[in-house]
């Protein structure tokens, strides 16, 4: 009997550290979840003589998908973006995240562009309002123009197939 | 050994090197700009404040602490700015509220439980402790005698 005691608590111990290591550290719930989606006004990668900013996909489901050429995880997401954009069931928007635009459209040119409209984040204050601090990121809004989901990290078919595409059919499917 | 040492030496100064200076006019800010960048976290580098990090989101925070404090705002404004943006984590010292509950009352239950372990196990040491019973007593006298007897 009096080995119970130690042995309970080893085991609680263990369900509690099992589940810490399963957890991500890198993993920071974004505080936007559910708000508007924060404001910017940058000009565009291909048009740097036209802005672009959120409200301008009022009514639409979109992705946001913040990148940079110097990233190297972009690198591994961007065959992913590039499939699911050829599939046309969401708009891609880029967020072009403290980068030299000269290289940014090479990147581009060169692997493929899945992004309707890149616009240039230079000095990264777009993202700091959208609270990126990890690139790439990936975000999803829905038609009222509310940050749904958050994804840090690249997209792979996994998540993309998991997480992603689901939520843009149940938000397809809301009133806009 | 020595000169690895050297070597290393040198190369911390070199790494002091790349954060940036910031000048402020009025001492107090310069304070306030002290203490914000020491509380609030790098979200790149978990594990350091701002402060002292030399990531770029790093440098691109603390060029916004020195633009809001320059620009008036109250440290309360400066720490909601980065809570709307990063969330509770960015804090080095979390708010209390249902979601941290348990991080904050964590060690002053455990505190407890131990406290109440070990007044059970005193309360239990001092009933061994007790006088042996008039029964007991007597088959011990009984015993020795036996023994004697031998």
């Amino acid at each position: 009997m009096r080995f119970l005691i130690p042995l309970g608590i080893f085991f609680v111990l263990v369900i509690f550290l099992g589940i810490g290591l399963k957890l991500n550290p890198r993993e920071v719930p974004s505080p936007l979840i559910g708000k508007p989606v924060p404001h910017f006004q940058l000009a565009q990668l291909h048009a740097p003589d036209q802005t672009f900013s959120p409200e301008q996909m009022k009514g639409k489901v979109w992705l946001l998908n913040v990148w940079a050429s110097w990233c190297v995880s972009c690198r591994a997401e961007h065959p992913v973006l590039n499939e699911f954009a050829r599939t046309g069931q969401v708009e891609i928007i880029g967020l072009n995240y403290k980068d030299e635009p000269a290289d940014a459209r090479q990147w581009l040119a060169q692997l493929g562009n899945p992004y309707t409209i890149s616009v240039m984040d230079t000095e990264g204050m777009a993202g700091l309002d959208w609270g990126v601090y990890g690139v790439p990121e990936t975000f999803v809004i829905d038609k009222k123009g509310l940050v749904r989901f958050k994804l840090t990290g690249p997209v792979d078919p996994n998540n993309l197939q998991t997480e992603i595409m689901p939520l843009l059919q149940i938000l397809n499917g809301e009133a806009g | 050994m020595k000169i690895l040492f050297l070597v290393v030496l040198l190369f911390s100064q070199w790494a002091q090197a790349t954060i940036e200076i910031y000048e402020f006019e009025d001492p107090a800010h310069e304070q306030r700009y002290r203490a914000l960048t020491e509380e609030l976290r790098c979200l790149v580098c978990q594990n350091q404040n701002i402060a002292d990090s030399h990531a770029e989101l790093a440098q691109d925070l603390r060029r916004k602490v020195y633009e809001m404090i320059n620009a008036g705002q109250s440290d309360d404004q400066i720490v909601q700015f980065m809570i709307d943006r990063y969330g509770d984590f960015v804090l080095y010292r979390p708010p209390l509220n249902p979601k941290t509950m348990i991080l904050w009352l964590a060690p002053v239950l455990t505190v407890a439980a131990g406290l109440l372990g070990f007044w059970f196990l005193l309360k239990r040491r001092r009933q061994n402790d007790q006088q042996p019973s008039d029964a007991d007593l007597q088959r011990i006298r009984d015993l020795l005698k036996k023994s004697d007897n031998q």
